[in-house]
């Protein structure tokens, strides 16, 4: 099975809504596409759609907060973490209230809007705030645990969303953890760090690369802040080689916050990162962008191949 | 029901209290905006220790009324507020800016009292709308006050949560404007002209009120009015003097966000009295 993860989101917070009904949420006239129109039609009167205007959808929310409610804030993942980012840092993530962001559009996944629309910089933006916590769901399964953790939560969240159909990864009932990553797939010559999307991507390429005798292990990091350090480091030392792959610049991301951590330890295991190449990019079919900007399985099993080869 | 005379004066008292404690916290120091704190002391006094429910004993009273002063670099003269209220020790107030202090340099949440953080301008209009949103939703009869500057009007975010406080009708609702035409590099009219400001809250869809900003009286009976205006939230467009209070800083750009030297300081104490 497979399932849209903006689908996903808006009806699992449809249904929290009917038991939690503190639980509110926002929208800047894109809850249509964000899905959260879904919570609107069964919760009207604790819905507000605030128009083109995301900062002050992200200032009411903090107010929100302040008096007692779970605001959740949603428009394309790119508005909300520029546009909604001085609120989100001198209201919210200050004041430590409990304002949950949902960003609908991440990585190239609005791929024919372009690069006005395409969100490469919300995980740099989003970990480098005190107090808010990144998620990266990687498909239906974790996409409701993220969403039902950011309501039993208390604190800023960032739930970084995709407008994409995602295959299944997780059976029903898996249990996530807030500061970990799961290892979907083990292997013991290099592990692939990935997230959303581009787990998929790292588990594709891994079928290509065991054509070749390489044993790869795929680590799903969807909790990026916090972050597993203690699951890094162990990879890092029993795989020897590491390659980050995520749907955003190569700088600030998954792979910035993977090498603090082998920095910091000295680990010292050569890494590769798969991303966007600090470049604006373009309109066109999403399978051809993520070729064109090496975020396919080949652009996995290529930065594979390099770490492979620094590693002997 | 209008102030009793006896009522006016004691406010009256505090405000010049409160003008001598927030410039000599400034003046220790060596930083801070004593322009803005001036402005807005009849409106912050009036509203902390005359209208407002709310009790330094019971800080986390679900039905409190609340107040964001997103012009936030008044901030020392809420701190005086509160600390009359009782949410802060009274010895606080030296503390102000320094290293720990409970009093920064702007307004944050973690100060007892304060509701929410302010610093970057013009955010504080949309949070207070969140609080009344939420307040409303919850039954709550607290009323919601936001303090803006006016060169803080610049923002365009302040006119986002003009267009959407009304859709929400929002009559729990009361934002006033410290309207003393001063900014930091200059007037409101050299460095952004606010043209006719309630002209521009009424066509958004506000309850407008315009009065003096320092008459304690006139501001009594326009939160009066804001209470009892359904359907909308309303602007109170206070007509205040930069400084107000002290001669030599009244109307001047120059004393926005300026530290006060002892020569200066001795002067504005010997106007308020505070030298006694």
């Amino acid at each position: 099975m497979a399932k849209a993860i903006r689908e996903v989101y808006g009806t699992v917070l449809a249904e929290l809504g009917e038991t939690n009904r503190d639980i509110v949420v926002l929208d800047a006239d894109l809850s249509g596409s964000t899905k959260t129109k879904i919570f609107g039609q069964a919760h009207p009167e604790r819905f507000f759609n605030m128009g083109i205007a995301e900062s002050d959808m992200v200032s009411t929310a903090a107010g929100l907060a302040a008096v007692g409610k779970i605001p959740f804030v949603n428009t394309f993942t790119v508005f909300l973490t520029t546009l909604g980012l001085i609120a989100a840092r001198g209201q919210v993530c200050y004041g430590n209230l409990n304002v949950k962001f949902g960003g609908a559009y991440c990585g190239m996944s609005d791929a024919l809007d372009g690069a006005s629309h395409h969100a490469l910089e919300d995980i740099s933006a989003m970990r480098a705030l005190p107090n808010m916590r990144v998620l990266v769901p990687s498909d239906a399964e974790s996409t409701r645990w993220a969403t039902k953790w950011a309501v039993e939560n208390y604190g800023p969240v960032y739930l970084r969303l995709s407008r994409d159909v995602y295959p299944d990864l997780y059976p029903a009932g898996t249990k996530f953890e807030i500061g970990k990553g799961a290892v979907v797939r083990d292997g013991g010559d290099v592990t692939v760090i990935a997230c959303g999307l581009m787990v998929h991507k790292a588990m594709e390429a891994a079928d290509m690369i065991a054509q070749k005798g390489v044993s790869v292990r795929v680590v799903d990091m969807y909790s990026i802040k916090p972050i597993d350090r203690e699951l890094i480091l162990k990879c890092a030392g029993e795989t020897g080689a590491i390659v980050t792959a995520e749907e955003h610049n190569i700088y600030g991301g998954l792979g910035s916050a993977v090498s603090e951590v082998l920095a910091y330890a000295g680990a010292g295991a050569p890494t590769e990162f798969v991303g966007v190449r600090d470049t604006f990019t373009g309109s066109g079919k999403y399978a051809e962008l993520l070729a064109k900007y090496g975020l396919d399985a080949n652009g996995v099993a290529a930065g594979i191949e390099k770490v492979l080869a620094r590693k002997r | 029901m209008a102030l009793s005379h006896e009522r006016e004066q004691e406010l009256e008292k505090l405000c010049n209290r409160f003008r001598i404690d927030v410039l000599t916290a400034i003046h220790a120091a060596q930083s801070g905006h004593p322009g803005g704190s001036l402005s807005v002391c009849e409106i912050l006094t009036l509203l902390y220790q005359q209208r407002m429910n709310v009790d330094g004993k019971n800080p986390a009273d679900p039905d409190r009324d609340r107040l964001v002063l997103s012009k936030g670099h008044a901030a020392p003269m809420l701190y005086r507020n509160l600390i009359e209220k009782g949410f802060l020790p009274a010895d606080s107030m030296n503390t102000l800016r320094q290293t720990d202090s409970l009093l920064q340099g702007h307004p944050t949440n973690h100060t007892p009292g304060v509701d929410m953080p302010a610093g970057p301008l013009g955010l504080g209009l949309a949070a207070a709308q969140g609080m009344a949103i939420g307040l409303r939703l919850s039954g709550s009869p607290a009323r919601v006050y936001a303090v803006l500057g006016d060169g803080e009007q610049d923002e365009g975010s302040v006119w986002e949560a003009a267009d959407s406080a009304p859709k929400f009708a929002l009559d729990n609702l009361c934002a006033v404007t410290d309207y003393n035409k001063v900014q930091l590099d200059g007037t409101t009219d050299e460095i952004m002209p606010l043209r006719d400001l309630p002209a521009k809250w009424a066509a958004f869809g506000w309850h407008v009120i315009r009065c003096g900003g320092h008459d304690l009286q006139a501001l009594d009976a326009a939160f009066d009015e804001a209470e009892r205006t359904k359907g909308v939230p309303t602007m109170i467009i206070a007509d205040t003097v930069k400084g107000k209070g002290v001669s030599f800083m009244e109307g001047k750009a120059a004393w926005h966000g300026k530290a006060i030297d002892d020569d200066s300081f001795a002067l504005a104490m010997k106007e308020l009295g505070g030298d006694r």
